[in-house]
């Protein structure tokens, strides 16, 4: 596993309509590093993410995950091999509290749920750790609180929370960060550099400053093609990125 | 919900329920037992059906299916041991425990079997393919000529048979209705708090997110939809006892909507709305044709629905979470 990647993406094709999301989409995520995938709206990320976590199935090519082929495993298949997503839009239960929202991941991560007697609610292996992953986030405090109406900030971290109660091997993040205030987003930033011992994470991001404070390669997608891949310095200096993507952004003081 | 008021209001029904018997036979109006036992045994058909539609957010519009293949079972059992006559080999039966656990058995296999089908569809296509199949099996009951066709079947033998009780009797009978219903009501109230029924809360609020956390979604409602049908196919097998008389009527797609409408009257997705929706509805229907004699309109008493759909309509817009939200309401309370 050492040195084999451990998302390999071949050759991905996804087509709506006339339109070309994924347009023969090559990436190679290798274990331990925060991998970027920035590009201007309707690039094709979302798209990306959701056929690396079997929301969607590819039209052609093979995703590798771990060594093996899981371009045809459905989705609910691969939280148990350990490959997570978080929802750009956030995707939450809102009528249960946060603290059960999480609970949710950590029973669905602990096995079957075909348990019928006991009060769910009760079982301290399902509250202990749901509240540590809140704890986490830092929205310990309003664990009790009914999901829906939670700050948007809060739902993102949430959203977060979940993902993470799964203890996922890789964690595929669709903008994290969007919409969240500063010292949030700082926050979060924080949270990942700090994960990044022990998870391999593509980010797909915005926000520059998280893409460059925590990223180790980026990757460009622009009309569902990668246009670059490489290092933060070789991205920023690329001329071709500069052209299709990052030419209007000042990136000198990224 | 959980609260010690939730608590102490439901043994006061319990309470009361238990007391029925008494109370009509204080007023001398003993005959109204039957309604009782009726009311019991759709209270247990409804919440069985707000298991999916409520807790699971599955909108069945064919649960009179399993209602219908319960009363059947029974009706078949006891037609062919009347009859001397057989069926897969089978000679029929009176017992109550032999043909209610067959009741069970066979509406569960058949929820098993819809469900798995069903469940390939969602939105719309999920209601009218519910719809279909129960229409199906309803025509299916009225092309069997041995078992009277569109009469149905009458069971000269009369009640099951129970050890050491007389269903015969009314008040014993209504007895053991209440308690399939307070039992499954323990069951239900167990249900939702546990792993599972947190998962089927969830896949309502939210299916696509429990697919990425790794939940086998079709799972865990086909279970749901099994179980439903089997207290639903229990609830047939008591009406039908309750009659002694079974008919394509207990499959009919009216049937269907009349359960709904108990569950979304008393308050959908609730422990106790399904009860509250049993007798509300069975209640109006057997005392609205009665106040329109009082009101001198016994010429238009057929029509008593003319009343009763607009009622429905009001309650529909105007107490959201159905009667029983409506009464915590009143009460200084909000339930969810
Ligand atoms: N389910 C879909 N059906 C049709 N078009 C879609 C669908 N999902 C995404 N698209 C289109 O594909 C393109 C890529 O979308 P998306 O992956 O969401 O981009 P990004 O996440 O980079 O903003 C957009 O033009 C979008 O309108
Ligand atoms: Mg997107």
């Amino acid at each position: 596993m050492s040195d084999s990647p451990v998302l390999q993406i071949v050759d991905l094709r996804k087509s709506f309509g006339a339109l070309s999301a994924s347009d023969n989409v090559n990436l190679e995520i290798n274990a331990g590093e925060i991998h970027a995938v920035i590009g201007p709206n309707g690039a094709g990320k979302t798209t990306l993410v959701a056929q690396i976590c079997g929301q969607l199935r590819p039209d052609a090519g093979t995703i590798h995950f771990n060594g093996q082929d899981i371009t045809a495993v459905p989705q609910e298949k691969r939280p148990a091999l350990g490959l997570v997503r978080s929802f750009q839009i956030t995707s939450i239960f809102p009528d249960f509290t946060a603290l059960e929202n999480v609970m949710m991941a950590v029973q669905l991560h602990s096995g079957h749920s075909f348990h019928f007697f006991a009060d769910a609610g009760k079982e301290p292996t399902l509250t202990g750790p749901a509240l540590d992953f809140l704890r986490v986030v830092g929205l310990e405090d309003a664990a009790g609180n009914a999901a829906y109406a939670l700050s948007h900030g809060q739902q993102r971290r949430l959203e977060l929370a979940m993902a993470l109660a799964l203890q996922p091997k890789m964690l595929v993040l669709d903008e994290p960060m969007a919409g969240m205030g500063t010292e949030e987003t700082n926050h979060v930033i924080a949270l990942l550099s700090q994960l990044k011992e022990s998870v391999t994470m593509m980010l797909v991001e915005h926000d520059m400053d998280a893409v460059f404070a925590l990223a180790d390669r980026i990757s460009v997608l622009v009309y569902g093609q990668i246009i670059a891949t490489g290092s933060p310095d070789e991205i920023r200096n690329n001329a071709k990125v500069r052209e299709a993507y990052l030419g209007d952004e000042s990136l000198a003081d990224a | 919900m959980g609260s010690i008021r939730t608590s102490v209001l439901a043994l006061a029904a319990l309470v009361f329920a238990l007391l029925v018997p008494q109370i009509l036979s204080y007023y001398g109006e003993d005959y109204l037992i039957g309604s009782a036992s009726r009311i019991a045994i759709y209270a247990l058909a409804a919440m069985s059906l707000n298991l999916i539609l409520g807790y699971g957010g599955m909108i069945s519009f064919g649960h009179a299916a399993y209602f219908g293949v319960g009363a059947y079972v029974v009706g078949i059992a006891s037609f062919h041991l009347f009859d001397g006559s057989t069926i897969f080999g089978f000679g029929g039966t009176d017992a109550a425990l032999l043909s209610w656990t067959l009741a069970v058995i066979v509406s569960a296999l058949v929820a098993l079997v819809l469900g798995a089908l069903s469940l390939r569809t969602s939105g719309v296509y999920f209601i009218m393919i519910t719809l279909a199949f129960a229409q199906m099996l309803y025509f299916l009951f009225v092309s069997l000529e041995q078992y009277g066709g569109d009469d149905g079947v009458i069971m000269y033998n009369g009640r099951n048979t129970l050890p050491g009780l007389d269903l015969s009797d009314d008040t014993t009978f209504y007895y053991v209705c209440l308690a399939f219903l307070v039992a499954f009501t323990v069951l239900v109230a167990l249900l939702i708090r546990s792993r599972f029924g947190k998962v089927l809360q969830a896949c309502r609020q939210n299916e696509d997110r429990m697919r990425a956390l790794g939940c086998k979604v079709e799972h865990y409602k086909l279970a749901t939809f099994v179980l439903a049908g089997a207290a639903a196919g229990l609830a047939g097998a008591l009406n039908g006892n309750h009659a002694e008389y079974v008919s394509p009527d207990y499959l009919h797609w009216t049937k269907s909507g009349d359960l709904m409408i108990m569950v979304i009257l008393g308050g959908i997705g609730t422990l106790f709305g399904p009860i509250v929706g049993a007798a509300a509805f069975l209640l109006l229907e057997e005392f609205l044709p009665v106040l329109f004699d009082t009101a001198n309109l016994t010429e238009y008493k057929e029509h008593w629905r003319i009343v009763f759909g607009p009622l429905l309509i009001l309650v529909v817009l105007f107490a959201r979470g159905g009667l029983l939200g409506t009464l915590a309401t009143i009460g200084g309370r909000n339930e969810r």
